[in-house]
């Protein structure tokens, strides 16, 4: 570790800027997206209606389901929804 | 920033199934993640936004696979790695052939910096609240001492000596840590 003037300090300190805070948040938020990525799922299994609303539009379908149509869970979704 | 419990201990109550512990082990991190994607492999905005979220996706779904806790940095620094180098290379094959091949070999200049970097705010988390705030507001979120000011409440003439004085603490306290190995580039089983 070199040493540690307060120039290299400075330079040490603004190396690690904060990352947006939109992204931190929808870092933080992946547990209750995992679930309620499930909950969806399950229920697109079971109902093909529900399973072509979310291919047609499925952030519309989401929001009107009630469900905050934001990353991850959407791009969660959409992955699925293209492999299955 | 506040760090009270080791990146390991979080590491084992994200394990348990902690979601406090996930939202804090993803803040500790977020900067490192970050800091690789724009400044180690110079990802513009979108693609680093696309490279994050996919790290702590996958962070998330595999961390029962990392084998020691204390391992979780290089192993997080390896996963990012290359999630930025299949972006990278994602993003040439989608180039139209008349556009030149963005490389994908990291600025290993960058991503040592970065390493060393996360120690200093490791050991910037030990200061006291208000040189951590101060600190971390004039450099790393270049605010202007009227902004710090402002934000603290305090004279904004007072900010540069105090900057000063947060200085000398912060090296104080990394030259009575041990220094730890290179970690970015370290062998890790994902």
């Amino acid at each position: 570790m070199s040493a540690f003037n307060e120039d290299r300090l400075a330079e040490l300190i603004a190396a690690l800027p904060p990352a947006p805070e939109a992204w931190v948040r929808a870092a933080q938020e992946l547990p209750i997206a995992r679930s309620q990525f499930d909950g969806i799922i399950a229920r697109a299994e079971a109902d093909a209606e529900f399973r072509q609303a979310l291919i047609a539009d499925l952030e519309a379908t989401l929001a009107h389901e009630g469900y905050e149509p934001k990353r991850p869970l959407v791009d969660e979704l959409r992955k699925h929804l293209a492999d299955s | 920033m506040a760090e009270t419990v080791s990146a390991a201990q979080l590491v084992a109550r994200c394990r348990e199934g902690d979601e406090d512990a996930w939202a804090a082990l993803v803040e500790r991190f977020s900067r490192y993640v970050y800091a690789i994607a724009t400044q180690g492999f110079r990802l513009p905005q979108h693609d680093a936004e696309d490279v994050f979220q996919e790290v702590f996706a996958k962070v998330y779904e595999r961390l029962d696979s990392l084998r020691n806790d204390e391992a979780i940095q290089p192993w997080l620094a390896q996963l990012t790695r290359r999630v930025c180098v299949d972006r990278l290379r994602s993003g040439s094959r989608e180039e139209a052939t008349d556009e030149p091949e963005q490389a994908a070999d990291p600025d290993e200049d960058a991503l040592a910096r970065i390493d060393e970097a996360l120690d200093v705010h490791d050991a910037m988390a030990a200061l006291p609240e208000n040189c951590r705030e101060i600190l971390d507001r004039f450099f790393a979120r270049d605010e202007t001492y009227r902004t710090i000011g402002e934000a603290l409440e305090l004279p904004a003439g007072t900010i540069a000596s105090r900057i000063s004085r947060c200085l000398v603490k912060l090296r104080d306290a990394l030259e009575g840590r041990k220094a730890v190995p290179t970690r970015s580039g370290g062998q890790v089983s994902v």
